[in-house]
């Protein structure tokens, strides 16, 4: 894992008294609110309906089990006793009050963290896959290039008041676990014909209200030359992007309008240029970095077999361990998806749990999940029933990674203030309707996604099936949107009609659900079978 | 009339600046006035007899000026380069960090909060107009081989 030098303590250390005095300044009345706004939106502190959410970054969601615990004081000290885990790899406290804002990023200074740049108009926590270093899949370990950029991106002079937010991930495998292609800048470490690494730079994809998969600007960026490639593509953006019109200034819509080739050109022209001044970092710092990410110490001569004679067990083995790229290890997901529970929450207890587990048996370390779960990467086979045996004492060891009731929903009506609808209660339903009619277990991969309102933060465009909620006459109301996904084919769901209500709406998956079964082929998921059969078997059954 | 907090020993230019479309008109002016939309680089070729160029912030959300300064610098402009508008005290280290080397807020800052914000930051993560080593070459040094 990364850790801070003199340097990086420093600099979270200045941002805390920073922020201290930018709170005094505010309410001196130095400050107006509109001035403040950008200031603490930019320390994650966000004003939601009921009180301020403090939004606190995991880069490329890598955690120790010390962070995980002051994640959890934090969540008692000035929260409810909860967290609530997102789909940036993040987490975010929904009832913080303004004057204990610079006591807790003080806290999450103490142990190496901090709330910088997860909101605003700038560039956002870098999010990565979250099974980097574990999977056997991977060209090389993706975070040292994210972590590198986050020094970069970090505080960046010309960046800090883009045309709107910016979201980057970086992956290094075929296999796309971090919705890379959906992001204003999605990097794969790629390899060339000559054998060298190099960054293949996708840009312009979101989701939001107007959802766009990101066009290959250029196939092989040397390495030495990423944090100018990436410098060029933002000042291309924060000198020409969209600034009449809030809901047209992401750079999807700059690349959109001008079209792939004419931002390409425009990149390449910056990038030229910025080549000449040296904003590089020396080879040596990429080297430095990753030395913190090299694999752990993992034993050699391991048992590879499972004692798979206890079924719930054994079901939860097959469902949330995934394959580790040494042998007698795996990646073991803990799911925040309780039946009936709110989709990435997390108890102060909880957390305090799943940071024992990770020290004893994960090498001290766990990654957030863009799908507000939690992994524990690097753990003995022969330590997983163990390990299941604490988790299902506490309410985690639901059996259910990318099943129907494994739901992303964004916090909706019940918390954010841009919401139209409430998310939370129709994932209770659909996850409570599937474990009751006893269909979740037969459904296999589905991947199940609901926003409150058209920005997407839910990613319902990435649903197999997506829900979006919307205000209709002073009524919530529900779309169901079939086909979308996240992963490596990427592609975007598209709404089957009218919309439903709540009760309806959990009809209406189910009834989707139906036809799946009804017409699968062998080895089929959702996904599959709806790219075969199209959209109108299930319109049928919806409203025929 | 603002207040000018200024960082430079020269005399300052004692005429107002001239429009980016006027300026390339009849370039004879020795001031210019950058606004958001106007491109930086067409000041480029002639910037040897340019000795202030102001660049507008309507607003200070807007962050177009932080580009076209370093645009600037890094084309060898050496004369000032000076911020106006609503300019706000907590985008001063930004500014100054893009080469911005004046200051003309519509409203004056508090000089002891202005004075803070210059000297806020311990160490900076990237290179950008004002020369500042980067963490990276205080842990490396600058060879980049």
């Amino acid at each position: 894992m990364y850790k801070y030098d003199q340097y990086d303590q420093a600099m979270v250390d200045a941002r805390v008294a920073e922020f201290r005095d930018q709170v005094r300044r505010r309410l001196e009345g130095k400050l107006s609110e509109d001035q403040f706004k950008p200031l603490r939106l930019m320390n994650g502190l966000y004003l939601q309906l009921h009180a301020y959410m403090l939004r606190v970054a995991v880069p490329y969601g890598t955690l120790n089990s010390r962070q995980m615990r002051a994640l959890a004081d934090i969540a008692e000290k000035y929260d409810r006793g909860y967290g609530h885990f997102t789909t940036r790899q993040n987490i975010q406290y929904n009832w913080i009050k303004l004057e204990d804002a610079g006591d807790i990023l003080a806290d999450l200074a103490a142990v190496e963290m901090h709330a910088i740049q997860t909101s605003g108009n700038c560039i956002r926590n870098i999010s990565s896959d979250h099974f980097a270093g574990a999977t056997a899949d991977e060209l090389v370990d993706p975070r040292p290039y994210a972590e590198l950029l986050r020094q970069w991106s970090s505080f960046h002079p010309e960046f800090l008041a883009l045309p709107r937010k910016f979201k980057i991930a970086v992956i290094a495998s075929e296999a796309d676990r971090a919705a890379m292609k959906l992001h204003d800048i999605g990097i794969r470490i790629v390899k060339n014909d000559a054998g060298e690494l190099g960054a293949a730079f996708y840009v312009g994809g979101g989701m939001g209200r107007t959802p766009m998969i990101a066009p290959c600007i250029r196939e092989f960026v040397p390495l030495d030359q990423l944090v100018t490639y990436a410098e060029a593509c933002l000042r291309v953006y924060n000198r020409h992007g969209r600034r009449d019109n809030k809901f047209k200034a992401r750079i999807k819509i700059l690349v959109h309008e001008l079209g792939a080739d004419e931002y390409t050109r425009q990149v390449e022209e910056e990038f030229a240029h910025l080549l000449d001044q040296g904003i590089e970092p020396p080879r040596a710092e990429l080297e430095r970095i990753k030395t913190f990410f090299a694999d752990p110490a993992f034993e050699t001569d391991l048992p590879e077999d499972i004692d798979r004679s206890d079924p719930e067990f054994a079901l939860w083995v097959d469902r949330n361990c995934v394959a580790h790229k040494a042998p007698g290890y795996v990646s073991a997901v803990i799911s925040l998806k309780p039946v009936g529970g709110i989709p990435g929450d997390a108890s102060a207890e909880q957390m305090r749990l799943i940071a024992d587990l990770a020290k004893r048996y994960s090498f001290d370390e766990l990654r957030v999940m863009h799908t507000q779960n939690i992994v524990l990467p690097h753990v003995r086979k022969a330590d997983l029933h163990a390990l299941w045996s604490a988790l299902d004492e506490a309410g985690l060891a639901a059996p259910n990674l990318d099943q129907v009731d494994d739901i992303i929903a964004c916090p909706g009506l019940d918390y954010c203030s841009l919401a139209n609808a409430r998310s939370i209660p129709v994932a209770q339903q659909i996850s409570e309707r599937f474990a009751a009619n006893g269909k979740g277990k037969i459904l296999g991969e589905l991947k199940l996604k609901i926003s409150g309102c058209i920005n997407a933060c839910g990613h319902h465009h990435a649903g197999h099936i997506g829900i979006l909620g919307v205000d209709r006459k002073g009524v919530e109301n529900y779309q169901l949107l079939l086909g979308g996904s996240e992963a490596d084919d990427t592609s975007l769901g598209k709404i089957t009609g009218p919309g439903f209500d709540e009760a309806g709406i959990v009809d209406a998956v189910e009834k989707a659900t139906d036809v799946y079964l009804a017409r699968r082929q062998d080895g089929e998921r959702f996904l599959d079978t709806y790219r075969r059969i199209g959209m109108e078997p299930f319109k049928e059954a919806l409203y025929g | 009339m603002a207040e000018l907090l200024r960082f430079r020993d020269d005399e300052p230019v004692d005429h107002p600046a001239v429009t980016v479309d006027a300026f390339l008109d009849q370039s004879n002016a020795a001031a210019v006035r950058i606004e958001p939309g106007d491109d930086a680089r067409a000041l480029i070729p002639h910037l040897d007899h340019v000795r202030l160029v102001e660049v507008n912030f309507p607003a200070f959300t807007d962050g177009r000026g932080y580009s076209a300064a370093r645009v600037l610098r890094e084309a060898g402009y050496a004369g000032e380069l000076r911020a106006v508008g609503d300019v706000l005290v907590d985008q001063l280290s930004a500014m100054r960090r893009c080469g911005f080397d004046s200051f003309a807020p519509d409203r004056p800052f508090d000089p002891a909060d202005a004075d803070a914000a210059f000297r806020h930051w311990p160490h900076v993560y990237q290179p950008a107009a004002d020369g500042r080593v980067p963490i990276w070459n205080l842990r490396h040094g600058t060879d980049n081989g």
